[in-house]
């Protein structure tokens, strides 16, 4: 039925949508969920890597993507990287962790600190989920990170924290009510500082907007968790702990 | 979580002689983690518990008064977070408390 | 004579960072007595640790100059909260002003604490990048593995963020804890009840074998001393040529290993003559193994 309807035009992942709205043109490559390649937007070139289909991301697919953006510091400096972010989190397996899962995940942040220390701007955008470690290692190792209004964050779904850390079900919802720091979603981390800002509306002006904003100086995640109430003491902790008192 | 808050008269009008703290074990089920310090209060010796399991403030403060006795003890604070550790654990990690404090001695 | 052991193990993190510093060097920062605890425990019922389950500041190691952390596993398994993760961070800022000989991560959790998630996470981020920051500024920081709880979750990435591991043959580093493989993926994927199988897969030797950790000492805190002695002050490079060679060493395992169902397959297949050995080998053995299987013959 599918195949008959339409045996043109091969499946549109909401990844490709967003690029297509973003980009003026974009030259893609996908391979399984992995989505890489080069937009253009205001007539210039931007490095695009994505995921797609809420994927896990296995020390497979961590590598292609550190590939991707090595590939990007060598072939085109300074070339800003966009990261449409899209997961489910690491992937869940045995020959992950045979692997060294782990290591994989560091190198792709590393690569990512590197693209941003040699002058690539690297913005990040969650488009449909973004977990834990899959938040870890693409969203927050960007400059800044944003995120679609219907895009979820999380750490773990709120059953499954509730069976680990043995509060009931109806407790936990009750007090992410009022607690940013607990619950899942998009606003949580926009309060706690992890997304910068959530992007309606126009998305190529937001877009533009951040392309053009000078990467901050220093890590001022938390200074937006302590302005927006989503997280009290960590900025002050860490400067006492810099100061060595 | 229980808060339960003590005052035990100690050798009322000691001068504080010297400062400093200790901190010995670790909260966890059936464990406790004591902080003691040295501080001025008039010879007296203070207590607060931060305790998981609710109900047993006549057990804390015998335990407390009886090592605030045995000891001779005057311008100590002690502060516990506990995470539901018995009498003999409170006991002990007491007593590595005042020894912790006693290395510390100027 | 042979000297007592003191386990690294059965340790508290202060005793641990007490028996890594030389004697009466060690200086607190943001500790116990200033009660920064955490503001989110309470919410939920549960008890609070003075230091939040964290022991960070500076002392000296053989005489030279150190910034150190150790996680405290027996408090809420080790795992990272606001104040706790604020702690790291700062620490590893510190390095940046302090210039120290190496910054020493203790790492004994699993990960993010889930009673204050959020907050956890992105604490994770914020101190991979103070690492990064550390690194790119030349200061070396070493992550040591030897606790209960190993080196789990985001705790693990930040661990293959330093310039190098020390664990001890108890240590385990891997992002995925096993009653999570196995909750999701099933018992078949992972028998989170089977110990030699979570060993063999996530267990230091494992790693040492694949070159994730860089050396294995017996589970003693002299041990874990010396070893941490031996390395100070000697960062590992941090450039684009040491990206691109880290690349070359994880993709050619990832594509020689593509089918690989257990790690003595993996083991075999770099020369370990007897894979089911390996697990009861002490360390002192198993480094001469390591060290004839890297040509590198003592």
């Amino acid at each position: 039925m599918k195949a008959d309807a339409a045996p043109a035009t091969p499946d549109i992942s909401s990844t490709e949508r967003l690029i297509g709205t973003l980009f003026e043109q974009a030259r893609l490559d996908r391979d399984g969920a992995l989505i890489t390649g080069v937009g253009e937007f205001d007539g210039a070139e931007v490095a695009i890597l994505a995921t797609t289909g809420r994927t896990y991301i296995g020390a497979d697919v961590a590598l292609a993507m550190a590939r991707h953006v090595l590939d990007v510091m060598r072939d085109a400096p300074g070339r800003p990287i966009l990261i449409v972010v899209d997961n489910s989190g690491h992937r869940l397996g045995r020959w992950d962790e045979l692997m060294g899962n782990n290591g994989c995940l560091a190198h792709l942040t590393k690569c990512l600190y590197f693209a941003r220390r040699r002058g690539h701007r690297v913005i990040g955008l969650v488009n449909e989920l973004a977990v834990s470690a899959g938040f870890m290692a693409l969203g927050m190792a960007t400059d800044a990170c944003y995120a679609l209004p219907s895009a979820e964050v999380r750490v773990m779904a709120l059953n499954a924290m509730s069976r680990v850390t043995k509060v009931p079900l109806d407790r936990l919802t009750e007090l992410c009510a009022t607690s940013p720091v607990l619950g899942p979603g998009v606003e949580n981390f926009t309060r706690v500082g992890a997304i910068r800002a959530v992007w309606s509306g126009d998305l190529r002006a937001h877009l533009r907007a951040a392309l053009a904003e000078p990467p901050a100086a220093r890590d001022d995640r938390r200074d937006l968790g302590h302005e927006r109430g989503g997280r009290a003491l960590a900025r002050e902790v860490a400067a006492q702990v810099r100061a060595g008192a | 979580m229980e808060r339960l808050e003590f005052r035990f008269a100690g050798r009322p009008g000691t001068p504080l002689s010297a400062d400093g703290e200790a901190l010995v074990g670790v909260v966890g089920s059936g464990n406790l983690e004591v902080m003691i310090e040295r501080a001025d209060l008039g010879g007296a010796c203070e207590a607060s518990v931060d305790t998981s399991i609710h109900g047993f403030g006549d057990t804390w403060q015998q335990v407390i008064g009886d090592f605030v006795e045995r000891r001779g003890l005057a311008n100590i604070r002690l502060s516990i977070n506990d995470g539901g550790a018995t009498p003999a654990v409170v006991m002990l990690r007491l007593d590595q408390a005042w020894a912790g404090l006693g290395e510390k001695a100027p | 004579m042979i000297p007592a052991r003191h386990s690294f193990l059965e340790a508290t993190a202060r005793a641990r960072v007490r028996g890594l510093l030389d004697a009466g060097s060690f200086r607190e920062f943001c500790g116990p007595a200033q009660r920064r605890t955490s503001p989110h425990l309470p919410a939920l019922g549960m008890p609070v640790a003075f230091d939040d389950g964290i022991v960070v500041g500076e002392g000296t190691i053989e005489g030279r100059p150190v910034l150190i952390a150790a996680q405290e596993g027996a408090f809420m398994g080790g795992a990272v909260g606001e104040v706790h993760g604020a702690k790291l961070t700062g620490l590893l800022e510190r390095a940046l002003d302090t210039r120290p000989d190496a910054v020493v991560l203790l790492l004994d959790s699993g990960g993010v604490r889930l009673h204050e998630a959020n907050a956890g996470l992105i604490a994770m981020g914020e101190i991979q990048r103070a690492v990064f920051d550390a690194r790119a500024a030349g200061i070396e920081v070493i992550a040591v593995i030897g606790g209960r709880n190993g080196c789990y979750g985001g705790t693990s990435i930040v661990a293959r963020s330093c310039d190098r591991i020390i664990a001890s043959e108890e240590g385990r580093l891997s992002v995925s804890g096993p009653e999570v493989i196995e909750a999701v993926e099933g018992i078949e994927e992972f028998d989170a009840q089977d110990r030699a199988l979570v060993w063999r897969t996530m267990g230091a030797k494992h790693r040492r074998l694949t070159g994730e950790i860089d050396e294995i000492v017996a589970d003693d805190i002299d041990a874990f001393r010396s070893a941490v002695a031996a390395v100070l002050g000697a960062p590992r490079p941090f450039d684009l040529d040491a990206l691109e060679a880290e690349h070359a060493r994880l993709a050619g395992r990832v594509a020689r290993f593509k089918g690989a169902k257990d790690a003595r397959e993996i083991w075999a297949a770099l020369g370990v003559n007897d894979p089911d050995r390996v697990s009861d080998i002490e360390a002192d053995e198993f480094n001469r193994l390591v060290a004839v299987l890297e040509g590198d013959r003592p």
